[in-house]
């Protein structure tokens, strides 16, 4: 009885690594952005590339930055809870087209649908690095002092939307 | 048949090859930038080196890295640069703090773990080991015995 004891111990400390190691989606990394003020940008729109869009316009309100690029799967399958969202006008959702051809980008919205208030062009992908983002879509939080709350990495769906993204804005807007 | 013959053979002489065009213009830059994208992660294929990755977004990262290397900032500061947007994450030799300690640790501290159930096992097997008494003509046989199997090869 004994023998085998400490071999089934060491088995369930495995087992247990394991069961929380696998679960974990080595994807998703913590950002270190979180907490911290905003980075400032100050771009070209896509609608209209005469005018800039700067994140010092935005103070003042909680509003969500969305990285997307007409070439990424993801953006595509988190599209339909992005308009969905635009719809309820809860919370402005600002875009940022990452890395893209404004022709390509500005067809994709046609075809699907524009859920965002303006969309900034971020072609050579500068600002996705001040931002720390790493794979499009991703999403950010940003508080009315311009600090950033929380991110999304990956495409956003109704649930993260309802239990983590919604409460949080509410929170921020009533502060 | 033949003029067809001509044609082809003349066709590679129109492929004109141009010269390989030097990485930088500033060879030691190119080498601290090397020195510095073996050191860190892409952050897209995770088990890739800024170095040895093609994903559009390592070699933006490259690119800027080149940039910072261009101003004359130090290694650490374009460490730092990296590490307050990506994390921790992006280095291959993460720093020691209180969430990598385990990280650092856990090789040595299993190594400990098994030097000592190596100890017990080997104990618990000395324990077990009885003294057998041996007679002389016991010893003598033993001896020749011995010394006959260093004799053969």
């Amino acid at each position: 009885m004994n023998r085998f004891l400490i071999p089934f111990g060491l088995f369930i400390v495995v087992v247990g690594f394991l069961a929380v190691g696998l679960t974990l989606n080595p994807r998703e990394l913590p950002s270190p952005l979180v907490g911290k003020a905003a980075p400032e940008f100050s771009l070209p729109q896509l609608h209209d590339p005469g005018k800039v869009i700067s994140s010092n316009d935005l103070k003042g309100k909680v509003w969500l930055l969305n990285f997307w690029a007409s070439w990424c799967g993801g953006c595509k399958d988190e599209h339909p809870v992005l308009i969905h969202l635009a719809q309820s006008g809860e919370v402005p959702i600002y875009g940022m087209d990452y890395k893209d051809q404004r022709s390509e980008a500005l067809a994709w919205l046609k075809e699907w649908g524009n859920p965002y208030q303006i969309v900034a062009v971020d072609e050579p992908g500068r600002i996705g690095i001040n931002y720390g983002v790493y794979g499009v879509p991703e999403t950010y939080v940003i508080d009315k002092a311009g600090v950033i709350r929380y991110k999304q990495i990956g495409p956003l769906r109704e649930d993260i939307l309802d239990k983590k993204i919604m409460p949080l804005v509410r929170e921020l807007q009533n502060q | 048949m033949r003029w067809l013959w001509v044609l082809l053979l003349l066709i590679p002489s129109f492929a004109t090859a141009y010269e390989a065009s030097p990485l930088a213009a500033n060879p030691q830059a190119e080498a601290r930038l090397k020195a510095l994208a073996v050191e860190l992660r892409c952050l897209v294929c995770q088990n890739q080196t800024l170095a040895d990755s093609n994903a559009p977004l390592a070699e933006d990262l490259r690119r800027e890295v080149r940039e910072m290397i261009a101003k004359d900032l130090t290694d650490k500061e374009i460490i730092d640069f990296l590490v307050s947007r990506y994390g921790d994450f992006v280095l291959y030799r993460p720093p020691w703090k209180l969430t990598t300690t385990l990280l650092w640790v856990g090789p040595f501290l299993l190594l400990g773990v098994g030097a000592i159930g190596l100890v017990f096992a080997l104990r618990r097997r000395q324990k077990k080991m009885t003294d057998v008494t041996l007679s002389e003509a016991e010893h003598n046989r033993v001896t020749q015995l011995l010394s006959e199997g260093a004799r053969r090869p």
